[in-house]
């Protein structure tokens, strides 16, 4: 019996202990492919015959291409539970939308950052203003930091619940303007177009890119699941202490009559007293 | 069309009160527009600059001020329902939430015309600028104006009631402005013969997301205020 309350105090399960193994034996898989199994980005131009490329710093982007993507991912699927919050106004959706809303933070924060560190050998800056994609990702994470500053405020929270909705979709709606503005700004970007369907990709490079995106996705729901547990849990604590502080105040009236002229039903302890005299 | 005429109406009931209010307080007068001018100042000491450079720069030091200025506004818009239990009674008034919201965005608006008309004022006289193009400087201005009232009404009732409303809402609110902001610079850049780009495209762009936002924020503000 000890074992199970042991269990419940965490918010792991058999399935999520899995997953997150799984996750970490494939990280060290990825990092044993990205750092030593493939080679660097090296090209040799076809008329003067100089070496180019990206070198060892393409080896960044077996992390920061799946983690962009991902970033997408989470937050469209806040802006989907920012949806069912307002729709169905349960607090499953609520707890959904403020998880992936804080994943997708982390995500876009590791985004930013390993996107500069991999700028700064091969763009030769760490930020470029006027990059389409750099600014929309930047205006992207500034929109969700107020999110989750306005989630950290204390008051009702189905209330909260709605102002948090209103905020994901409004920063959702509003990063199509942003990416059109930014674009129209400089009219240029450093980003390089997709080159999966290349085949200059080598096989090896482009099997541990795909190993990323199923690595990181696995690495991904892990921290969605833990995080909505731990959101569910506080949900519940919250419940328990509101319950709680209830019971303690009607413990202090033991007036029955208080209890009638409010209208609410005896406890029982009361109904017990009650029998016995 | 009647439906159409009430819906105004009650929209103009609602500005009225608003700019009534602001008619007999001035806070936006009194401290705002001095605060905008203020700004305006800073930005020419801090750059130690020669009309040249301020005259490079002054569309987006403009726009910077605006904003920044409109964050007051807003929060004096949203700050006149806290007070006296006013929000209860606008619930119970039967006033529809999204001319409640629009009644408000357009006294927010008003006050940030007159804004923009003191600091344009301010752009010719402290930094010596020359309007090329005033049509394009005017439209340009007005669907900013559009588009920043109605994201400040949105937030400024989403900030509302909560403690740390001061602290939230400009970082709420700005990092949603920054289309606007780059949208606005570059039309004021055209009209102020600042730089050489196509004003009126910027200009398309800002009427698009003055609707946006606009039409987000009327749905959106009856979710707000029901509790």
């Amino acid at each position: 019996m000890a074992g199970r309350d042991e269990r419940r105090d965490t918010t792991g399960s058999r399935g999520s202990r899995l997953l997150g193994c799984a996750g970490l034996v494939g990280l060290a898989v990825l990092g044993v492919l990205a750092f030593v199994l493939t080679g660097p980005d090296v090209r040799i131009h076809p008329t003067t015959g100089e070496e180019f490329g990206q070198l060892d710093a393409v080896r960044m982007l077996y992390l920061h291409v799946p983690m962009a993507v991902l970033m997408y991912v989470s937050y469209l699927l806040c802006a989907v539970a920012s949806v069912g919050v307002l729709v169905k106004r349960t607090p499953w959706w609520d707890v959904m939308a403020h998880s992936a809303a804080e994943v997708g933070t982390v995500l876009c924060g590791l985004v930013l950052v390993t996107g500069s560190i991999w700028g700064r050998p091969v763009w030769n800056t760490w930020w470029e203003w006027g990059d389409v994609r750099l600014m929309t990702t930047l205006v992207l994470f500034l929109m969700f930091a107020g999110y989750l500053a306005l989630r950290r405020t204390t008051g009702d929270p189905r209330a909260l619940s709605r102002r948090a909705a209103v905020v994901a979709l409004v920063a959702v709606l509003d990063i199509p303007l942003v990416n059109r503005s930014v674009e129209w700004w400089e009219n240029r970007t450093l980003h390089q177009q997709s080159t999966l369907g290349d085949l200059k990709i080598e096989d090896l490079t482009l099997f541990t890119l795909m190993l990323g995106f199923l690595v990181l996705g696995m690495v991904l729901a892990w921290l969605l699941l833990h995080r909505f547990r731990v959101g569910w849990l506080e949900r519940a604590a919250l419940d328990y202490s509101v319950a709680a502080a209830i019971i303690e105040r009607r413990a202090e009236t033991s007036d029955t009559e208080a209890y009638r002229a409010v209208g609410d039903p005896m406890p029982d302890s009361q109904v017990a007293k009650g029998d016995q005299s | 069309m009647a439906e159409l005429r009430r819906f105004l109406g009650d929209a103009w009931l609602v500005a009225a009160r608003d700019l009534r209010i602001e008619a007999r307080s001035r806070v936006v007068v009194d401290q705002v527009v001095p605060f905008a001018l203020l700004v305006l100042v800073l930005f020419g000491l801090a750059l130690d600059a020669d009309h040249r450079t301020l005259r490079t720069f002054a569309p987006g030091l403009f726009w910077v001020a605006v904003l920044l200025s409109a964050l007051l506004a807003v929060h004096r818009s949203a700050s006149v329902d806290q007070s006296d239990g006013t929000l209860d009674a606008l619930r119970m008034s039967g006033l529809p939430p999204s001319s409640l919201f629009l009644g408000k965005a357009a006294a927010v608006f008003v006050q940030l015309v007159l804004l923009e008309a003191v600091l344009v004022g301010g752009l010719l006289v402290l930094y010596g600028v020359e309007v090329v193009d005033p049509v394009l400087l005017v439209v340009a201005g007005l669907l900013a104006g559009v588009a920043v009232a109605a994201a400040g009404t949105l937030y400024g009732a989403l900030a509302s009631g909560l403690g740390v409303r001061e602290t939230l809402l400009p970082i709420l609110l700005l990092p949603v402005l920054a289309p606007v902001l780059i949208g606005a610079t570059r039309a004021f850049d055209d009209a102020l013969g600042a730089a050489a780009v196509d004003g009126w495209a910027w200009t398309g762009l800002l009427a698009v997301a003055a609707l946006v936002v606009t039409v987000v924020g009327a749905l959106a503000h009856g979710v707000l205020i029901e509790d």
